[in-house]
């Protein structure tokens, strides 16, 4: 299936959760939070949330600003 | 040993706090992270300035980023205050805040909904729709405003635990433009009032302390000094020294000399 990962289009395998997303992206432990859909997805519900062809799943952390 | 009359009365102590929603901070420099050179000059510059509490923004995650802002703010014990930068409509600085409240577990909020690239001003009515929403959702709201002491009133009416209107534009260096405006928001204003973006050097922060402000926020004007450090100690001290000329209570302008000598003996 296929979802917008950060703004790309990816290719994932059925099954793929929040969770699977993040950590293809980063390795950090915190500081990272998740939007699907727009939708907040609180981190205790990562692992249980699957992603469903064409989400938009957007990982996000702190940078430098302000 | 014990300390001098001086020391004791150090502003920057625990006996002159800067007290925003019931949290105490020993330190009025609110410090931004915008700008540095690198994430070793910051972490320096951050220890320099005395800083407790620390503006961030939220983005997409660079899978080859090395390090991040988020552990030097941890490693130096500082806290985060996630910003709305990027945001143009209150839909958007909820969203932004929500995303910054999931990632670094903390209610408040440094709201800031521009309305244009060029000048980045606050867009006054999104900023202040979303400051009810955000304040509705359980935030701790500290609001980036113009100097604008109708806005700020209102801001402080819908339940912001501060306002923060600008010196200048964002990055601008320009300083304090209208003085008379950030004293009119500091006499009426029931919370506290940080001076936030236009800082260009140390007097500009003094002097928005010697106005009455509360606290000084600023960034660029440390980041994108030549000497970042050097730089992030002479804003703790001009915040530092505004902070204590506000408190001692300056003398009034006179438009003729005032003898600062007894008169000669006839």
């Amino acid at each position: 299936m296929n979802a917008i990962i950060n703004g790309e289009p990816r290719r994932l395998a059925p099954g793929t959760t929040v969770a699977d997303v993040v950590r293809s992206l980063t390795s950090a432990e915190s500081g990272v939070a998740v939007a699907l859909n727009d939708e907040v997805v609180p981190r205790t519900a990562w692992a249980s949330t699957p992603v469903s062809p064409d989400d938009r799943v957007d990982v996000l952390t702190a940078v430098q600003g302000g | 040993m014990t300390s001098t009359v001086a020391e004791e009365a150090r502003p920057d102590t625990v006996e002159d706090p800067l007290v925003i929603a019931g949290r105490t901070f020993r330190s009025r420099l609110i410090m931004g992270t915008g700008g540095a050179p690198s994430l070793q000059v910051l972490s320096e510059a951050l220890r320099a300035s005395g800083t407790e509490l620390t503006t961030v923004a939220m983005r997409r995650v660079d899978p080859n980023a090395q390090g991040s802002v988020w552990d030097v703010l941890r490693q130096n014990g500082i806290s985060p205050l996630p910003n709305t930068a990027g945001c143009f409509t209150a839909v958007d600085a909820l969203r932004t805040a929500r995303l910054g409240r999931e990632a670094l577990e903390t209610d408040w909020v440094k709201l800031e909904v521009v309305a244009d690239e060029r000048t980045l001003l606050p867009d006054p009515v999104e900023t202040l729709d979303a400051a009810e929403r955000l304040v509705d959702d359980g935030f701790t709201v500290l609001a980036y405003t113009n100097d604008d002491p109708v806005l700020a009133r209102r801001l402080e009416q819908v339940g912001c635990a501060a306002v923060m209107p600008l010196g200048a534009p964002i990055g601008s260096g320009m300083g304090i433009r209208n003085p008379h405006n950030i004293e009119l928001i500091v006499e009426e204003a029931g919370v506290p009032v940080i001076l936030d973006a236009g800082i260009g050097t140390a007097s500009d922060a003094a002097l928005a302390m010697e106005l009455g402000c509360d606290a000084v926020l600023l960034a660029t004007a440390v980041t994108r000094a030549q000497d970042p450090v050097l730089m992030a100690h002479a804003m703790r001290e001009a915040v530092s020294a505004g902070r204590r000329a506000r408190l001692a209570g300056r003398i009034p302008v006179r438009r003729y000399a005032h003898a600062s000598s007894p008169a000669r003996d006839e």
